[in-house]
């Protein structure tokens, strides 16, 4: 199994996970704002995510045809859930008086949300960007089946060729690039839920 | 010859192989996680050896245990839906432990302040207050179920992954669609029956908190 099959895993793990903080943050933030949709935006990224993720690519690939691209899009739709949900209800968890207090400084709405909101959230944002990476690594398996490539691409091949040591390592590698990130994550997870802690009771 | 015509009965078969396939699989691995969380959840001082194991084979991808049961068992469809109940096993069984560990020692107190045995207390008191938490698990499980089943095609089983296969290999849109659009659609069914399941099995008290 060469590196380069796992760094392209890594490349299609990452694209997904930073396209869909691009997209998801802004639709958390928007379903915070904005009770009236937020039951169809909350309703239509968990329908996204409940669609089969083959399903998924193989429609995308109908409008994008085969390549990265299709399976960056799929799977961004695919990660949304976490990340707007957490948006969201990081945004919903901040006492009441700590917003109180900077709309009675005179903080603008989007100074409130961009210096104080947001950063109070940010634990909870992250805690949905971890999610979604972990389910990236597994879910970009996929890939390899509209063009993609990837650890998926091993596996295949495995199967195909009836060998057995070509899945496991295949397997293996995906289980440990899993693991890593999320005892990564994790550990600064835990780290910002603490600076949280530390600057309430401040 | 339009494509119903050619495909509509094709694909009413596929979508009945699926179903089959993602039942089957899931009811076994529900009975097996069920039983096998129940009685990791009695010896609780070993959850931080447990829990971790648990989370690595969920990081597995379904299509590893249909590719390794193929090469041991060969094609058959046993092959499928062992691999998948396999994989259904995990959600449900990290959720089952960690619902029946998470139950307030209070009630398993009252429990016992009442008369009631460890097993009277286990299936009348825990098992009920952890209920949400495995139905929750169970959600995941078929879910994702749904979407491995895709994968049986794969080795040549049928199933709507099959339509998604051949359209994939042959450029044909079409046939990409009439495989993605019901599978999707049994995804979303499935997992709102399991939402309505999960509401009815809510405990009262809990209801009440969450309104």
């Amino acid at each position: 199994m060469s590196v380069t099959v796992i760094l392209e895993h890594l490349y299609i793990v990452l694209m997904c996970v930073l396209f869909s903080t691009l997209v998801g943050l802004p639709l958390g933030i928007m379903a915070y704002y904005w009770p009236p949709v937020r039951k169809a935006i909350l309703r239509v990224v968990e329908i996204l995510q409940i669609i089969p993720a083959l399903a998924m690519l193989g429609m995308v690939m109908v409008i994008f045809g085969a390549g990265k691209l299709t399976v960056v899009i799929g799977l961004v739709l695919y990660s949304l859930l976490p990340i707007v949900h957490n948006t969201c209800i990081g945004l919903e968890g901040i006492s009441p008086g700590i917003k109180e207090a900077a709309r009675g400084v005179g903080l603008s709405k989007v100074d409130r949300l961009l210096t104080i909101e947001l950063p109070l959230a940010f634990p909870m944002v992250f805690t949905g960007l971890r999610i979604a990476t972990v389910t990236a690594v597994g879910v970009a398996v996929f890939a390899t089946t509209v063009g993609g490539g990837g650890l998926g691409s091993i596996i295949n091949r495995g199967i195909r060729i009836q060998n057995m040591q070509m899945i496991l390592s295949g397997t293996l590698a995906l289980v440990v690039m899993a693991i890593l990130f999320d005892t990564v994550m994790a550990f600064v997870e835990k780290k910002l839920y603490q600076g949280a802690d530390i600057r309430r009771t401040k | 010859m339009s494509f119903w015509t050619m495909y509509g009965s094709k694909i009413f078969i596929a979508v009945w192989v699926h179903l089959f396939y993602v039942l089957v699989s899931v009811s076994i691995g529900f009975v097996v996680a069920l039983v096998l969380g129940i009685s990791l959840s009695q010896v609780p001082k070993y959850a931080k050896y447990i829990l971790p194991v648990i989370s690595v084979f969920q990081t597995i991808p379904g299509i590893v245990f249909i590719g390794m049961l193929f090469l041991i068992m060969g094609m058959q469809s046993a092959t499928v839906i062992t691999a998948l109940a396999i994989y259904a096993v995990f959600p449900i069984l990290k959720n089952t432990y960690v619902g029946l560990l998470d139950v307030d020692y209070q009630y398993i107190e009252a429990a016992r302040g009442c008369g009631m045995s460890r097993m009277q207390s286990l299936f009348e008191v825990e098992l009920p207050l952890a209920m949400p938490t495995i139905i929750g698990g169970l959600r995941m499980s078929t879910v994702y179920t749904v979407s491995w089943a895709v994968l049986a095609s794969m080795i040549g089983l049928g199933g709507l992954g099959e339509f998604i296969y051949i359209g994939i290999a042959t450029n044909n849109n079409a046939l990409i669609v009439a495989g993605a659009i019901p599978a999707a659609i049994m995804a979303i069914i499935l997992s709102l029956l399991i939402d309505k399941l999960k509401k009815r099995l809510e405990p009262g008290s809990r209801r009440r908190a969450v309104l």
